[in-house]
């Protein structure tokens, strides 16, 4: 009896010997993966939600201050909701443009049989411009005073809108500056639409369907993970669109911001003002990071519940893929 | 064994943020001054001014004050906005400036309640200094924030009136405004209308008219911002309804705000040569100091003149006064050379000499009463204007509150309501916006 139980004792040891040093081995492994998980992403989002509870200004140590940045951020900053709100109007508006105008170029240039290449820097240049070297430009062109896009209106006498100036143009003009900058969606599309299979629209000819039922069970099925990329990807940007808005603003209002100007973001009437200008503007502006980290964390949950629900109705990008 | 995997990464990745979590909440940087001011060191001087013949002056200011304290040598560091000042500030180190200067007042009650700058006053009485003594009235307030005085002006701005005289003597108009309703008939009369647009515009009164902000609009008013118990006074001091109703009025007499709008969009740009007051788009324009230099560079054809900004009809005496505001210059709670520090602060500030020669190379307004004075200042006889204005005990200034420029910004956001039209109960606005300010001020503290 005894010796069968050494032997068990002995064997159960060696297990767990065998299994301590898997495990090192397992974490060994993942242990660049664990610390930059741990450095870049856990640390940064519990530090987010632990500051959201305190007052911090980022000189004296922070103090507890319960919900008071919550309640002050949903309640009495006046800037937030009209700011959620842009910023929702641009994630629906603004990425379903983007993704569809993406779509419709790669359509067309995988459709045209020369200057391919010519079409193709054409619409990609436009995307390696700086943002705020592209939106100045686009401020300038679209001001509703000097503006060529607007004499142009003028005299083909159609009306002719305050663009940056105005807010009710303010978020169009600036989804035309996002449409122009199409290059990157491009490119992926254009390898994803040449990548659907000849035969299966060979098939779908023969079988007499016409072009949009071709593109509707043919392309579109094939390319649908590469469609979900996009989506899930452009909301992320979006939710974290700043430069943009930002320069057309103060561009648009007239105010150059020098080393003693105190501006406030969203010209004109708080019609560009997106979340991560709140986060700077309260942060580092207000040295208010509680409020700051509340607003950051709506942005968090706000692009997590977006991605969870794209992938939900679509089945996951995996998925698709696999199909 | 999956489960133990995840158990033991959760536990490391745990460790691990709270191992990081615990570093990020350690306390900030002792400020003693405990430095001798007499031995060799080196200090770091950051400061805002970008142009080469601003820069120039600065390097020409700390030249004057090295030969005077021979073994304090000064790093300076120029085109230093506020974003990067207060991130310096807060991190401290051996790069990190030990003097710093921001062209905004605004920041001076944040400054001085977070502890970011020092307070001076302990340095003032070591050297015999009395501020109120040496400093004029407005300047001398801006500086502080609760009896706590973290800075110290350098140079100061006064705004008032620049007109187009030749535009004056086209229309008949004798001489610059000197109430605000005698400005309104002046700038109706100087605007000549052409198509949906101006041929010249009188005046630019909308708040995003570069300088024409609430704040240099109510400076003429008097406006007490605050109560004896820190409170928003915007409701209950008549001064703000006054200001709110004349700007008003402007907009509404000279075309209305959309068309003023449109306008504003095809003219040049602030800092530009092509400021429409230069090329005469606009015929009188509330600035400050700089402009009068600015103008006169681009050779304007037509005579700039200048004078205080108008008063209120009932306030009439005292015409002259202005609104103030400058630049500061403090001493970072995370410099471990305070004394050193107090020496550079003590000689930009306070040293008539240097304080002139700086102001005759900046063109600002000197900021010692004794600067104001000397015979040595330099100065276009237009620019008298503004000294005199500095140096006014009428003039005012907006002061520094716990959250900095906020509740400037939140008077300003209703400005930009009640000019266009969104907000139309002045009253109702003016109590929600003193509501606004008040919560801001109670989030901050």
């Amino acid at each position: 009896m005894s010796t069968v139980k050494t032997v068990n004792t002995a064997s159960t040891y060696t297990l767990r010997a065998k299994h301590r040093r898997s495990t090192l081995r397992t974490l060994a492994f993942l242990s660049p993966w664990l610390i930059g998980f741990s450095v870049f992403f856990a640390y940064p989002l519990i530090s987010t939600v632990y500051f959201s509870f305190m007052h911090y200004d980022g000189f004296k140590p922070p103090v507890w201050s319960g919900t008071k940045n919550w309640t002050y951020v949903f309640e009495h900053y006046p800037f937030f909701w009209p700011a959620l709100r842009n910023t929702l109007w641009l994630v629906l508006v603004m990425v379903t443009l983007r993704v569809a105008f993406g779509l419709g170029v790669g359509l067309l240039i995988t459709k045209i049989k020369t200057g391919t290449g010519v079409f193709r820097t054409f619409f990609y240049l436009p995307y390696l411009a700086p943002p705020v070297a592209a939106t100045m430009a686009f401020a300038f062109l679209l001001n509703p005073g000097t503006g060529p896009v607007n004499s142009i209106l003028e005299k083909t006498g159609l009306p002719a809108p305050g663009w940056f100036n105005d807010p009710a143009w303010s978020k169009p003009a600036l989804t035309l500056l996002a449409l122009w900058g199409i290059g990157d969606l491009m490119v992926i599309f254009m390898a994803a639409l040449l990548d659907v299979p000849k035969e299966q629209y060979e098939a779908a000819e023969l079988d007499g369907a016409t072009p949009w039922q071709r593109f509707r069970y043919v392309t579109l099925p094939n390319i649908s993970p590469i469609v979900m990329f996009a989506v899930v990807t452009g909301v992320i940007q979006t939710m974290q669109y700043y430069t943009q808005p930002l320069i057309a603003g103060k561009v648009a209002s007239g105010v150059i911001q020098g080393a003693g100007t105190q501006f406030e973001p969203g010209y004109p009437d708080k019609s560009t003002l997106t979340l991560p200008q709140l986060v700077y503007n309260l942060g580092f502006q207000r040295f208010d990071y509680g409020s700051a980290c509340v607003v950051a964390l709506v942005l968090f949950a706000l692009s997590m519940a977006f991605t969870a629900l794209l992938m939900r109705r679509k089945g996951g990008l995996i998925q698709a893929g696999e199909r | 064994m999956p489960g133990t995997s995840r158990k033991a990464a959760i536990a490391l990745a745990a460790s691990a943020s709270i191992a990081l979590l615990a570093t990020a909440c350690t306390g900030q940087a002792d400020s003693g001054a405990s430095d001798d001011a007499s031995k060799e060191t080196t200090l770091n001087f950051w400061h805002a001014w970008s142009a080469p013949s601003e820069a120039k002056a600065v390097k020409e200011l700390v030249a004057g004050f090295e030969k005077t304290h021979p073994n304090i040598h000064v790093n300076v560091v120029g085109n230093m906005t506020d974003d990067k000042i207060n991130q310096a500030l807060r991190t401290g180190g051996g790069k990190a400036p030990d003097v710093i200067s921001s062209f905004t007042t605004n920041s001076v009650g944040r400054f001085c309640s977070s502890g970011a700058l020092v307070d001076l006053n302990p340095f003032f009485e070591k050297s015999g200094i009395a501020p109120e003594k040496t400093f004029p009235k407005a300047m001398n307030e801006y500086t502080q924030f609760e009896g706590n005085r973290c800075a110290v002006p350098l140079l100061g701005d006064a705004y008032g009136l620049y007109y187009n005289k030749t535009a004056f003597e086209k229309a008949g108009i004798a001489g610059p405004p000197k109430t605000w309703s005698e400005f309104e008939k002046t700038a109706e009369k100087l605007t000549i209308p052409q198509g949906e647009s101006y041929k010249q515009l009188g005046f630019m009164p909308n708040y995003h008219g570069w300088e024409t902000t609430t704040e240099h609009y109510l400076g003429q008013f008097s406006p007490t911002y605050f109560d004896k118990d820190g409170k928003s006074n915007v409701a209950k001091d008549p001064a703000f309804e006054k200001a709110f109703t004349v700007q008003k009025k402007l907009v509404d007499a000279l075309g209305g705000y959309r068309k003023l709008e449109t306008y504003r969009s095809k003219l040049g740009d602030e800092w530009g040569p092509k400021h429409p007051f230069h090329t005469g788009q606009v015929a009188m324009q509330l600035d400050g100091e700089w402009r009068l230099g600015m103008a006169l560079d681009t050779k304007p054809k037509f005579e700039i003149g200048v004078a205080p900004l108008p008063v209120p009809d009932d306030q009439a005496d005292q015409y002259g006064k202005g609104y103030i505001t400058g630049t500061i210059a403090g001493i970072a709670a995370t410099s471990t050379k305070q004394n050193a520090a107090w020496e550079l602060v003590k000689y930009m500030t306070t040293d008539t000499d240097a304080v002139v020669n700086f102001s005759n190379a900046i063109h600002n307004v000197p900021s010692t009463l004794a600067a104001l004075k000397s015979p040595n200042l330099k100065y276009d006889p237009r620019f008298k204007t503004f000294l005199e204005i500095a140096a006014n005990p009428d003039s005012t200034t907006a002061p520094a509150s716990v959250n900095g420029g906020v509740y400037l910004t939140t008077i300003q956001e209703f400005g930009y309501d009640y000019e266009s039209g969104k907000a139309t109960d002045l009253k109702a606005g003016l109590k929600k916006t003193a509501r606004q300010i008040d919560t801001d001020i109670a989030q901050a503290k």
